[in-house]
């Protein structure tokens, strides 16, 4: 229960905090992406407002090591840098550039009722549901618990 | 490259990413779980047992935000606005690729890089290089 309650507080706050810094806009963040023309730099500002307040988080979390629910902390434990991850990244980064969406403004663009959002969401859901088709045919079943 | 002063919000991007922070320390103090917002909707799909709802739950809360902030600070929608199969196209890239990198700009853009993950140290700039690359090309090259 106070897990779920947990949950929704941080989607909540993320959720404000995505509306408050520009990146649900696809024109803001186009701007951004958009180095040839008027650069808007404000996004690099999220980012580093974002890792700022959460890289001493982690490393108290780390230092913890279980979270206050009293469960493990589910960190990646992965290093390594393979095909999949640049492939998977630099995929990720054509879709971002076209559609000036990200997962996270895109679920939050759904709220303000954008049928341009749900449409971008409902691909999204399809894009993730193809990966992990094929991901079952490639992959051994261990290897599918390790990602983020 | 010029900078665009007109559309610059320095004030409200850097305090907007101050609450994305502090919703990926909730999540990671309370729960131990990381803010990867293309991973929990992923899983979300999957959802079969309780120990996984509280991806719904943080779901609800990122569509339940605009309501809030719309009576907080006047929050206005943005205009999606590129064609259909432009956003089609786009949300099959992002999920895809966000599936086979392990992460998006909240899982690797700003919890792995603030945990300094080296596969995020990693996929944040390919990502941000190939987004600056496709709209160079969108908006300069092919128009």
């Amino acid at each position: 229960m106070s897990r779920n309650l947990i949950a929704l507080a941080a989607g909540l706050i993320f959720g404000l905090g995505l509306c408050l810094s520009g990146m649900c806009d696809p024109s803001k963040v186009h701007g951004f992406l958009d180095l040839a023309g008027a650069w808007d730099p404000s996004l690099a500002f999220v980012m580093g407002g974002a890792i700022t307040v959460a890289a001493p988080a982690f490393a108290f979390a780390r230092k913890r090591c279980v979270a206050a629910t009293g469960e493990p902390l589910s960190l990646p434990k992965r290093r390594d840098i393979d095909a999949p991850l640049l492939l998977g990244a630099a995929i990720f980064g054509i879709g971002w550039g076209l559609g000036g969406i990200c997962p996270g403004p895109g679920i939050v663009d759904v709220g303000f009722l954008s049928s341009g959002a749900a449409i971008f969401v409902a691909a999204m859901a399809l894009g993730a549901l193809i990966y992990c088709a094929l991901d079952l045919r490639l992959r051994s079943p261990r290897a599918l618990t390790q990602d983020a | 490259m010029s900078i665009d002063l007109a559309h610059f919000t320095p004030y409200s991007s850097l305090a907007g990413g101050a609450l994305i922070g502090v919703a990926a320390s909730v999540l990671i103090l309370g729960i131990g779980r990381i803010l990867g917002a293309a991973g929990i909707f992923a899983r979300a799909l999957e959802t079969r047992d309780a120990s996984g709802f509280w991806r719904l739950w943080l779901i609800a809360g990122l569509l339940a935000a605009p309501a809030i902030a719309h009576f907080a600070w006047g929050a206005v929608a943005p205009a999606v606005s590129s064609p259909a199969v432009m956003l089609m196209v786009a949300g099959l890239l992002v999920g895809f690729g966000a599936r086979l990198g392990s992460g998006c700009t909240s899982g690797h853009g700003v919890c792995g890089i603030a945990r300094l993950s080296p596969r995020s140290l990693v996929a944040t700039p390919v990502f941000m290089a190939t987004g600056f690359a496709t709209v160079f090309l969108v908006r300069h090259v092919l128009s």
